[in-house]
This record gives C-alpha cells, sequence and structure tokens, in this order.
C-alpha cells in the first residue's frame, strides 16, 4: 500500500506503524463521573467496519508524524490522508 | 452410512455406486430450539456436540456461502496445547484430548497426524521461558519435553543451527501436537451432525436478529425469518460485523493473515517447527508441500488477501531457518480474516440479550481450538453454564481486569 503523506507525498506502508481506529484520538476525561466505563470502551471496544475505515498510522521511518488514513478494509484503497494533528485541532483537542 | 475399510473395499467391487451424500440439503424450517450462525468448523462442532453430547434434537446451522469455506479451510492446520496461562491451558489441552479420539468419534477420516510441534529455541532467555512454558503445560495434564541443541539437530539436521545472529539452542517439543486435514474436519462435523438430525442450511445469510423487550426471538435471513430458542453466533472474522446487527460493539478488530504452500516434496520435514527469533510456522503436508506462514500484515482487514512486504518477511524468517527452502517454489498464497481480541484469547460467553450467545475472538489460533470450541459452545447453549475448561472466556474479563494476555502485548489486537 502507498499512503499519499501530506507533507512527505507518496510513503510506502512498510514505513509506517499501525495503531488503529481513529477514535482513539478522543481520549475521555479520566476526572469526569463514569470515567471509569468510558476508558473500558475506548481501550477495548471497536466499530470494526467492513469498509471504510479511518485509522491512526504513525511515520516510524520518516517524519515520526501521526496521520489519519481513511482506508477501505475490504479492498484496501486509501481515499484521504491528515495530519492526525489537523484532525485533533479541529476537535479542539491539540494546541 | 457408517465409513469403514470394509465399505470402500464392498464399494469398490460395486463400482462405487452406492456412496451417497454426506449430508443433506433441506429447507428451512419456520423455528428451531438452537439455530448456529456459521457453518465453519467451530459452529459444525458445536452443532454436532449439543446433538451428539447434550441431547439436543432440533438444531440449524445457518451458512451464507458454503460450509467450510472460511477459516477452517485456510489455516495452516496445526494442532497443539502449548499454551502457558491458567485461563487457556486447560481448556486447550481439553481440545488436543478431543482431536485425538475424534476420527473414531464422528467416523470419518480427518487425517490427525500427531507429528509433533517443535519451538525453536535461540538464546538463554528464552529457554528459561520456553522451560517454564513446558512446566506449565506439564502441570495441566499436557506433555512437554525440552531438547537439546544436540537432540533437535537428530532430529531436524537441515536446519540452520550456526546462524551468527540466532543459533539454535534447542526446543520445546510437544509430541502429542501434529496436523489434521483441515477441510476434512469441517466436513466430519457437518456429517456426524446431520445423521443426528441437525439441519444444515447453505446460502443462507443472516441479515439480522429479530429482538423485542431484550430477548432474542430468531433471526432475518436471505431466506426469510427463523425463529430460534437460543441464537448461538460463530462468525470469525466477522463477528463484529454480525454482532453489530445486535447493536454491540466487541472487543475485536478483523485483521488479514496470510499462509503459503509451496510445490510437492518427497517428505523432508517430520513435524511442525516454529522459528524461535521471528515469526516463522512450517509443517509437509501428506501431499507434499510444505505449509507456512507468519505474522498478520498488522492492519485491519476484510479482504482475503494481504500485501507483499508481509511475503518478504514470512519468506526471510524460512530462510534464515530453513535454507533449503530456497531451492523450492511457491505454489499458492492466501490470506484469512482473523477476529483478533484485544488480549488474543477468545471470548464464549452469553451476551446480554437474552437467547443470543457468542464464540468468537479466536485470533489466530482457531483452528486447534475447534473440538474444544464447539463442546465448550454446546455446554453454554444447553446448559446456560460455562464448561469448566472455558470459565476465563468472558466478555466482561476487560472491564474486570482478567485479561489473558498470552504474550502480554496489551490491548493492541495486531501485536497478539
Amino acid at each position: 500500500m502507498i499512503i499519499n503523506h501530506p507533507l512527505l507525498g507518496p510513503c510506502d506502508a512498510q514505513e509506517f506503524t499501525y495503531l488503529g481506529d481513529a477514535s482513539l484520538i478522543d481520549r475521555p476525561d479520566g476526572m469526569a463521573d463514569g470515567a471509569d466505563a468510558a476508558f473500558h470502551d475506548y481501550l477495548y471496544l471497536r466499530d470494526n467496519p467492513a469498509g471504510l475505515h479511518r485509522e491512526l498510522w504513525f511515520h516510524e521511518q520518516g517524519d515520526r508524524s501521526w496521520l489519519v488514513v481513511t482506508r477501505d478494509t475490504v479492498t484496501h484503497d486509501i481515499t484521504s490522508v491528515e495530519l492526525a494533528r489537523d484532525v485533533a485541532r479541529a476537535k479542539g483537542r491539540s494546541a | 452410512m457408517r465409513y469403514s475399510g470394509f465399505r470402500v473395499l464392498q464399494q469398490a467391487l460395486t463400482g462405487h455406486k452406492g456412496w451417497q451424500p454426506a449430508w443433506r440439503d433441506p429447507a428451512p424450517k419456520p423455528r428451531y430450539d438452537i439455530v448456529i450462525i456459521g457453518g465453519g468448523g467451530h459452529g459444525l462442532a458445536t452443532a454436532y456436540y449439543l446433538a451428539r453430547q447434550f441431547g439436543q434434537a432440533n438444531i440449524a446451522v445457518l451458512e451464507k456461502g458454503w460450509i467450510g469455506g472460511g477459516n477452517v479451510g485456510r489455516n495452516t492446520t496445526i494442532i497443539r496445547s502449548n499454551y502457558m496461562l491458567d485461563g487457556n491451558e486447560p481448556f486447550y489441552e481439553f481440545s488436543l484430548k478431543l482431536w485425538e479420539g475424534l476420527e473414531q468419534d464422528f467416523n470419518y477420516n480427518a487425517m490427525v497426524s500427531q507429528r509433533g510441534i517443535l519451538n525453536l529455541i535461540h538464546s538463554d532467555a528464552q529457554r528459561d521461558a520456553f522451560t517454564r512454558r513446558g512446566n506449565a503445560m506439564i502441570l495441566n495434564g499436557a506433555d512437554a519435553e525440552l531438547l537439546t541443541a544436540e537432540q533437535v539437530r537428530r532430529e531436524y539436521p537441515f536446519l540452520n543451527f550456526d546462524n551468527a545472529r540466532f543459533p539454535i539452542k534447542g526446543g520445546l517439543a510437544q509430541r502429542r501436537g501434529g496436523t489434521v486435514r483441515h477441510d476434512a474436519v469441517a466436513w466430519g462435523y457437518a456429517r456426524g451432525a446431520d445423521s443426528r438430525g441437525v439441519d444444515i442450511i447453505q446460502n443462507c445469510e443472516v441479515t439480522g436478529f429479530r429482538i423485542e423487550n431484550g430477548t432474542c426471538l430468531g433471526v432475518e435471513t436471505s431466506r426469510g425469518f427463523i425463529g430460534a430458542g437460543k441464537v448461538g453466533v460463530a462468525v470469525a472474522g466477522n463477528s463484529s460485523r454480525m454482532m453489530a446487527k445486535a447493536g454491540m460493539r466487541l472487543p475485536i478488530e478483523s485483521h488479514v493473515l496470510q499462509a503459503f504452500v509451496t510445490e510437492g516434496l518427497k517428505p523432508v520435514l517430520p513435524g511442525v517447527i516454529t522459528f524461535g527469533a521471528g515469526h516463522f510456522y512450517c509443517s509437509q503436508s501428506d501431499k507434499g508441500g510444505l505449509v507456512f506462514g507468519g505474522d498478520l500484515d498488522g492492519y485491519n482487514s476484510y479482504a482475503q488477501r494481504g500485501n507483499l512486504p508481509v511475503v518478504e518477511d514470512v519468506a526471510e524468517g524460512g530462510m534464515a531457518l530453513f535454507p533449503g527452502l530456497g531451492r523450492v517454489r511457491l505454489l499458492r498464497m492466501w490470506g484469512g480474516i482473523m477476529d483478533m481480541s484485544m488480549d488474543g484469547s477468545p471470548i464464549i460467553d452469553r451476551t446480554h440479550i437474552d437467547g443470543l450467545y457468542f464464540n468468537g475472538g479466536w485470533c489466530y489460533g482457531g483452528f486447534k481450538a475447534t473440538p474444544a470450541s464447539g463442546w465448550c459452545f454446546a455446554h453454554l447453549l444447553a446448559t446456560d453454564t460455562p464448561h469448566p475448561t472455558a470459565t476465563a472466556y468472558r466478555f466482561d474479563r476487560f472491564k474486570r481486569g482478567r485479561m489473558i494476555d498470552e504474550k502480554g502485548m496489551g490491548a493492541q489486537p495486531n501485536l497478539h
């Protein structure tokens, strides 16, 4: 697979390591009420769809940026690549 | 029809005109006591043991394609019980004992071959870890034998013992491990279940559950509604998709695992070997092909095929261990979809919906577990209590902090 890095252009997926569903950006507040249950769902439960999947890839052998890759889990076709930092900022989660 | 040597001889003398189909092709009835979703190894084994062991009579197995078309026909056919943790080892040893009597039990030649499995040791630390594992196996009634490098060399002289980076220092052998003809497992269980009255309904895709007031009343299928007293789901890589129809999110990701077979060779590899320094496992099929595999591709996938970097990685592992492999041509490669759980161990449990039961999360260890998985799931479906060897395989173990993490990897499914 080729991942089209927003800053570096097309890169071989071998340069990356895979973390999982991009919902891992939405880390719950550990101080809030019901944090136990929220962290169980956050850490252990997944949508695991067949079809488009937004997921976190780390450019370990490149610029060490985190990317949000939208990829079809049935065809392995990659439809969009964003910097995870931009995605997190848009949610107000990153400075 | 009972199969035997006498039957083969009789049929040979009468032109093989008396053989009958091994199972029927029934139309679905409007209602069953128990409906199993998934006509793979685990689903068929569940139906078989429900009928044979737990006295259930009105059972159907629903399969969207043809039986045995998924992972039971896509694995590397290895059976073993070399696990370490308390939640796992009694279950897998139960499974290995069932394998040992399986062919006589269901009267079908599954070619169970206890040719032994050998996990190679490449460092002192690894010898310590494998010694501990072997002791755990023996404590749970399994067999384990620690071999020196010389003992390994006598049995496998062609391995690369003096590799500068990963020399072979010995091995942990389980002599009762081995291989099984994987398709025959599905067919044998199907035939055994069918002869006990189980309806095996192929080309029948489940499209939804009918759930009212927290109780599952049956399943909507491509061949109409089928009512059920209890519904058991055993759909491996499609577990998340199926349970999403009941509104559940699972602690599972689906990943692709590739496997390979070479051209046929004369007997060269007597047992199953695994590389302890990389991830590579290999055995020789009775047709002569070397069957081998390695790591997951590592990303979520429902495509039954992988990518080339993992092919290269597996081939490198094979060459490091077994240099003679380089002269052999690859015949076929394929992929299967693994239901990778968050701790690398399976789930056989009730759900919060009455009448809906789940069996999945087998990661890439599902084949060896087939008999015990079927038996334990049948036990749960028939009695509403877990089988004594499967009490740890609960949904709520993540919430309670009772993970069964054999590899110690944490909640990262692609690393188990």
